[in-house]
């Protein structure tokens, strides 16, 4: 527990982290993102509609599109931020020596993704102040919020997890950083493009009655998007249901994949980090 | 204690290290002496458990390196031949960080850290960014950090490689300075005459085999079957070169009338030698001086190396 606790990786990355203008210009520019957009729209609902105010309706629409937003910049910078994090060690020739300490492989590995999801923790509470701004107007709840933010915490911990392994599997952080993104690309992406195809097969490519698809619930489970539109619009799942025939609640499949996921990639991880000098080769 | 048993890294048919067999004992200088790729800085990934060998087993100090690899990391202080260093990093937090990476308690850190800088001669650049230090001072600086953790064992990869002399210099007292403590120091360098200062026994590798190990005297002695010796002569070279042709186990004579110098090849034992200096002497021959030329580490690494096949 102390050697989870008191890690030396985790201390020293956030030290070279927070040291780097990188993260700080990182930050500034994410949260102008968010802020353009916010002010933005409460800018056109009361100036542009000529009304003056802003609804409570106006307001949780701007709250799902800005979840989307922090889905979007969250998925697009995980992996920036985990991908390189062993390769470059091993590019910059740090590798070697940090492997020849005494500390665990697995102290190594979260030491690498505590710094690396400590950093997208801060972006995302950081946003939290604009992300609350639609509090102010109603029309949003608390849990809601509370939902979201455990949401994002899953996933980049699952795509940081990914990142890590590919960036320990690996020699060139390039090759980390294409491999992230593009699982990353599949979850969010491809997974949707699946689903479509199962939902296709299970009405028989419109020849046949409709039948459960397992498959089509699963693939929809497991995308991020879907998993946020299920998070601000529950009401809004019936059409997973009608076309799935299942009436499962998504979050317990998304849930465990990602731990899942997140437990395999980091096994890898921690197992391909050290040579096994046990084994003759 | 370091002890190899039949070490050996294959990659497809090429042997980068064939069956090492080698028991280094307790506060031993060895240095390892070998062309680029001759097996050395494979070894040390061996020993240092950074590489997987194909067969054979080493032992530091009683631990298994292939089955034991967390307890060898704490007996040993690696410093590779090429590393890198944290840029955002300064001197006293680099020595902190691989100190916590050992588990040492943050307040015997505290009192190690200028320690170490004094060590190596770096306490004036205690609060510096390593990465503006210049290469000597890192190669310095690694050095303190191999040394954090008091291990028993250095491995340590070409450390005055790419060094200006001084720098060298500074580096080879700081060594010396640890063999005074009583570490075992494993060293590999191309600078020989550096290493046959410092060390106690050396190991010459070609091809990934040990072809020579030993004392620097012993493998100097071993090696020098064939010696040369230089006469200095008053005169007479002619009636010098007609009786030393004469003699036994000489080769190549060679003359140099300006300087009035013969120099030849021999190749008999000491006691020999001693007899044909006498025999030269009673004929009263004009010898001045009879000195036998002293070959350098180079020669003898030169003339251990020339033959052996690479594999």
């Amino acid at each position: 527990m102390k050697a989870l606790l008191y890690n030396p990786v985790l201390i020293k990355e956030l030290k070279l982290r927070f040291r780097s203008v990188k993260s700080s210009v990182g930050l500034l520019f994410y949260l102008l993102a968010l802020s353009v957009f916010v002010f933005g729209m409460i800018f056109i609902a009361t100036n542009f509609t000529g009304t003056g105010f802003f609804r409570p309706e106006e307001s949780y629409y701007m709250f799902i599109v800005l979840t989307y937003i922090q889905l979007g910049l969250i998925l697009f910078i995980t992996p920036g931020l985990t991908a390189g994090t062993i390769s470059t060690e091993r590019e910059k020739q740090t590798l070697t020596i940090l492997l020849t300490t005494s500390q665990k492989s697995w102290q190594i590995i979260f030491g690498k993704l505590a710094s690396s999801l400590a950093f997208l923790v801060l972006m995302l509470i950081s946003g939290l102040p604009i992300y609350s701004l639609v509090f102010l107007f109603g029309g949003v709840s608390p849990i809601q919020l509370v939902q979201i933010f455990l949401f994002f915490l899953l996933t980049v911990l699952a795509i940081g997890s990914l990142g890590i392994m590919f960036s320990t599997i690996t020699k060139k952080t390039i090759v980390s950083m294409i491999a992230t993104y593009g699982s990353m690309m599949f979850l969010a992406g491809v997974t949707a493009f699946f689903m479509i195809l199962a939902i296709q097969a299970s009405y028989g490519f419109g020849m046949g009655a409709p039948s459960p698809s397992f498959m089509a619930h699963f693939w929809a489970s497991i995308n991020p998007g879907i998993m946020v539109f299920s998070l601000v619009s529950p009401d809004g799942m019936v059409f997973l249901k009608d076309m799935t025939q299942l009436d499962f609640p998504i979050w317990i499949t998304y849930v465990s994949f990602y731990i899942l996921l997140t437990a395999f990639a980091l096994f890898i991880a921690i197992k391909k980090l050290r040579v096994n000098m046990g084994k003759m080769r | 204690m370091i002890e190899i048993k039949g070490l050996t890294k294959r990659y497809g048919n090429f042997y980068a290290l064939k069956d090492l067999n080698l028991t280094i004992g307790e506060g031993v200088v060895f240095g390892f002496v070998g062309a680029n790729g001759a097996g050395k800085s494979t070894t040390f990934s061996i020993l240092s458990t950074l590489l997987q060998p194909t067969s054979g087993e080493a032992f530091i100090n009683g631990k298994s390196v292939r089955r034991q690899p967390h307890e060898v990391r704490k007996q040993i202080g690696y410093m590779p031949d090429f590393f890198g260093v944290y840029d955002q990093l300064k001197a006293d937090e680099y020595l902190d960080f691989y100190g916590a990476s050992y588990g040492i308690p943050a307040e015997e850190r505290e009192k190690l850290i200028p320690e170490l800088l004094e060590l190596v001669n770096l306490s004036h650049k205690r609060y510096e960014y390593v990465d503006l230090l210049s290469r000597g001072m890192k190669q310095r600086l690694c050095l303190a950090r191999s040394l954090i953790h008091d291990p028993a064992v250095l491995i340590l990869d070409e450390p005055a490689s790419g060094l200006d002399p001084r720098a060298r210099i500074e580096m080879r007292d700081i060594l010396k300075h640890l063999k005074g403590m009583g570490k075992t120091i494993l060293i590999s360098s191309h600078i020989l005459p550096e290493l046959a200062e410092m060390c106690d026994e050396i190991g010459v590798l070609d091809g990934g085999q040990l072809v020579a190990h030993g004392s620097v005297a012993d493998i100097h002695e071993k090696l020098q079957n064939e010696r040369p010796v230089t006469v200095h002569l008053l005169g007479s070279l002619p009636e010098f070169v007609a009786f030393i042709e004469e003699q036994p186990f000489v080769s190549t004579v060679e003359t140099d009338e300006k300087r009035n110098l013969v120099t030849f090849s021999y190749r008999g034992t000491n006691e020999q030698q001693r007899e044909l200096l006498k025999t030269a002497v009673l004929k009263d021959l004009p010898i001045i001086t009879f000195s036998q030329t002293e070959t350098d580490l180079e020669d003898v690494f030169m003339e251990i190396t020339k033959g052996v096949e690479t594999v």
